[in-house]
C-alpha cells in the first residue's frame, strides 16, 4: 500500500474543482494551477524514485485486494510518463498565461486543463482495463472541450469529427473489453494476463488483440486510422495544440503497447507481424505527410504520426532492447512535440499566419527563437548528442537482429525525412530577407520562450545524459519484457 | 395569445413535494434496495424540470437561487473528500467506514461514509442536468 501513487492524480483532480470556484478570478487561477502544476511535478518525481528503489508499487483502492478492487499500478514506465506528462502539463500552463487570451480563460480553460492531466496521469497510471477506460473518457472529454473551446468555425467543424470518431472508438472500446470479459472473467491487468495464457492461443484471443489494436489505434494514430488527427489537432491554439500532440496519442500508444505486452503475446506471429506492418505504414504515411506540406503545424502534426510509427515499430520486435528503445523514444517525443508545438505557437503568434511562404528573416529579431527552434528540429530528427538519437539507434538495431530489416530501414530513412520537413520550416522561416509583420511588437516572446526553452534544455539533457537515464528506462523495459514481474507485484503471489 | 396554466401550475405545485420525497427515498434506499445517487439525483433536476415547464425560468431562479456549475463543484468536492479523508487514516484512497448508531426516532440505524459519497454524486447529478437544461433554454 503507497498512497504516493494516487497524488498525481489526486492533486490535478481537487485543484480543478477547487478552480471552477474562482471562474471569473483570472490572476487567482493562474496562480493555483501553476502551484499545483509545481507539487504535481515533484510528487511524480518522489513517485519515480520511488519505484525505481523498491520496483512496482501498487495501491489497492478502497482497500480491495486485487483482482477484486480496482489497483492503481506504478512501474518505471507509469510512473516515467506520469513525471513527464506532469513536466509537460507545467510547461503548457505557464505557456498559457500570455497567450490563451481572458475569454478563454474566464470560461473554465484552467479547470479543463487540469481534468485533462487527470486523465492522461490516470491512464497511465491504472491496472484495471475498464478503469482504463472511464480515465480514457475523462481525458477525451476535457480534450473535446479544450478543442472547441473559443468557438471559431474551424474549431466547431473538427470538433464534430474529433468527437465523432472518438465517440464511435470508444463504443469498440466497451465492445473489446465485454468481449475480453466474457473470456477471462475479470478485469484486472494482471489476473486477465494470467488467466490469458492459462486460455493459450484461442483463436479468440487474436482476434480481441486485433480489436484492442484498432480501439487504441484510432486513439493513437495509426495507419490507417489517423485520418481524424491532422485537421483535428490543425485547430486549437498552440498550448492546447502542445498538450494533445504530446500527451493523447501516447496514451493510445502507451495502451497498445501495455496491452501487446501483458496480455497479447501468446500468438506474437500474428499479432506483432500486423501491428509491425501497420507500424511501418504508419512512418512513411507520417512522412509523406510531413515533406508534403508547406503549413508550419501541419508539417509537425504529420511528424506525431511519424513517431507514432516508430515507437510501436519497437514494440512489435518485441525483444528487449527494441523495447528499452521504444520507451526511450517515448519519452524524448513527448517532450519534443511539446517544445516543437510551443514553438511554431510564437513564430505563428508573431506572424499571424501558419503559411511558410509568408514566413522568412526570422533569425535576425529572434535569434533565441531561431535557435532554440533548430535545437529543437535537431533533437526531434535524432542527431547523436541529443535526445531522439539513443531510443532510435536501439530500435534500429534491435530490428536489424530481429531480421525485421524493411522496417529498420524505414525507420532510418524517416529521420532523414523528419530532419527535412523540419528544417524546411527553419531555412524558409528563419534564414531569408527579414520581413514585418502586423502586430508583431504585442507579443510577448520572452514570456512564451520560456517553457519551450526549458523543454529543450531536458531534450538536450535526455540526450547527454543517456548513460545515467539508461538504467531507469532499462528498469522499464525489463517489466515490459517480463510480465510475470507486473503480475507478482499486483497479486501478490 | 397568453395561455392559461393555472391547472398545471396547481398540480405542479403539488406533485412536486411528492417526486422530491421519492427522489429523497431513492437516494437513502440505495445501499439496500435500487435506487442511489445517480436516479435519486436525476429524478430531483426531473421535479426541478417540471417547476420550469410550468413556470418560466425567471421564477424558478428566484424560488431556487442556485449556481448550478457551484453545485458540480460541491458535489465532487464531497466525493473527493470522501475518497481523500481515508488518505489522512492511512488507508488507501476510497476506503470507506461505517458504525452503528442508535437513533432515537430510527433505532438502530447504520452510518456510512458511503453516503458522503453518493451526496457527491446526487449533488453532481443535478448541478449538469440543470446546467444543460438552463443554457440551452437560455441561448437564443
Amino acid at each position: 500500500m503507497n498512497n504516493l501513487i494516487i497524488l498525481p492524480i489526486l492533486i490535478p483532480l481537487i485543484t480543478g474543482v477547487v478552480l471552477i470556484f474562482f471562474t471569473k478570478n483570472i490572476m487567482a487561477q493562474r496562480w493555483i494551477s501553476a502551484i499545483s502544476g509545481l507539487i504535481t511535478i515533484i510528487v511524480s518525481f518522489m513517485l519515480a524514485s520511488q519505484v525505481y528503489q523498491n520496483g512496482i508499487q501498487t495501491m489497492d483502492l478502497s482497500n480491495w485486494e486485487a483482482p477484486y478492487g480496482i489497483t492503481l499500478v506504478s512501474d518505471m514506465l507509469s510512473a516515467l510518463l506520469v513525471l513527464t506528462t506532469s513536466i509537460i502539463a507545467f510547461a503548457a500552463l505557464i505557456y498559457s498565461f500570455k497567450s490563451i487570451g481572458e475569454s478563454r480563460e474566464r470560461f473554465f480553460y484552467y479547470p479543463v486543463v487540469n481534468f485533462l492531466i487527470v486523465g492522461v496521469n490516470g491512464a497511465f497510471t491504472t491496472g484495471d482495463i475498464f478503469n482504463l477506460f472511464v480515465f480514457f473518457e475523462v481525458m477525451l472529454m476535457s480534450s473535446y472541450v479544450l478543442l472547441v473551446l473559443g468557438g471559431t468555425k474551424i474549431q466547431l467543424r473538427e470538433s464534430i469529427k474529433y468527437i465523432l470518431v472518438n465517440v464511435i472508438s470508444s463504443a469498440l472500446f466497451v465492445i473489446a473489453v465485454a468481449y475480453l470479459y466474457s473470456v477471462v472473467g475479470t478485469l484486472n491487468m494482471a489476473h486477465i494476463s494470467v488467466r490469458l495464457s492459462e486460455v493459450g492461443s484461442a483463436g479468440i484471443i487474436t482476434v480481441l488483440a486485433v480489436l484492442f489494436l484498432i480501439v487504441f489505434g484510432l486513439k493513437g494514430a495509426i495507419f490507417p486510422l489517423y485520418f481524424w488527427l491532422p485537421g483535428s489537432y490543425y485547430a486549437p491554439p498552440a498550448p492546447v495544440m502542445a498538450l494533445f500532440g504530446a500527451l493523447l496519442t501516447k496514451v493510445g500508444v502507451y495502451s497498445i503497447t501495455r496491452t501487446y505486452t501483458l496480455f497479447f503475446y501468446h500468438d506474437a506471429g500474428y499479432t506483432h507481424q500486423l501491428l509491425q506492418i501497420l507500424a511501418v505504414l504508419t512512418i512513411i504515411a507520417g512522412v509523406i505527410g510531413a515533406i508534403a506540406y508547406t503549413d508550419v503545424k501541419k508539417i509537425v502534426i504529420y511528424n506525431i504520426i511519424v513517431a507514432v510509427g516508430v515507437i510501436l515499430f519497437g514494440v512489435s520486435v518485441l525483444t528487449p532492447e527494441s523495447l528499452t528503445g521504444s520507451v526511450f523514444y517515448l519519452i524524448h517525443d513527448m517532450n519534443i512535440k511539446a517544445t516543437l508545438f510551443l514553438l511554431i505557437g510564437i513564430i505563428i503568434a508573431i506572424t499571424g499566419t501558419s503559411d511558410l511562404n509568408k514566413i522568412s528573416g526570422l533569425i535576425n529579431r529572434y535569434p533565441a527563437l531561431g535557435w532554440t527552434f533548430f535545437i529543437a528540429a535537431l533533437a526531434l530528427a535524432g542527431i547523436p548528442p541529443l535526445s531522439g538519437f539513443a531510443g532510435k539507434i536501439m530500435i534500429v538495431r534491435a530490428g536489424f537482429e530481429n531480421e525485421s530489416y524493411i522496417g529498420a530501414f524505414v525507420v532510418l530513412m524517416s529521420s532523414l525525412l523528419v530532419l527535412f520537413s523540419i528544417m524546411k520550416i527553419f531555412i524558409s522561416g528563419f534564414w531569408g530577407t527579414p520581413r514585418a509583420y502586423k502586430d508583431e511588437d504585442e507579443v510577448p516572446v520572452k514570456w512564451l520562450l520560456i517553457a519551450p526553452a526549458v523543454l529543450t534544455v531536458f531534450a538536450v539533457l535526455y540526450g547527454f545524459g543517456t548513460e545515467a537515464i539508461y538504467p531507469v528506462i532499462s528498469a522499464a523495459a525489463e517489466t515490459l519484457a517480463n510480465p510475470e514481474i507486473y503480475i507478482n507485484a499486483v497479486l501478490k503471489e | 395569445m397568453k395561455t392559461n396554466d393555472i391547472i398545471l401550475q396547481t398540480v405542479t405545485k403539488f406533485t412536486l413535494f411528492v417526486i422530491i420525497l421519492f427522489s429523497i427515498h431513492l437516494f437513502f434506499a440505495g445501499h439496500y434496495y435500487p435506487g442511489g445517487g445517480f436516479v435519486g439525483g436525476l429524478m430531483t433536476s426531473g421535479a426541478i424540470v417540471l417547476l420550469l415547464l410550468a413556470f418560466d425560468i425567471k421564477t424558478v431562479k428566484s424560488i431556487l437561487p442556485i449556481d448550478y456549475i457551484k453545485m458540480v463543484a460541491v458535489g465532487l468536492l464531497f466525493a473527493i473528500g470522501t475518497g481523500a479523508g481515508a488518505l489522512f487514516f492511512d488507508m488507501p484512497f476510497l476506503t470507506h467506514a461505517y458504525t452503528y448508531v442508535d437513533l432515537p426516532l430510527l433505532g438502530k440505524t447504520s452510518l456510512h461514509t458511503a453516503v458522503l459519497f453518493d451526496t457527491g454524486v446526487f449533488l453532481v447529478v443535478i448541478g449538469v442536468t440543470m446546467t444543460i437544461i438552463q443554457t440551452i433554454g437560455e441561448s437564443e
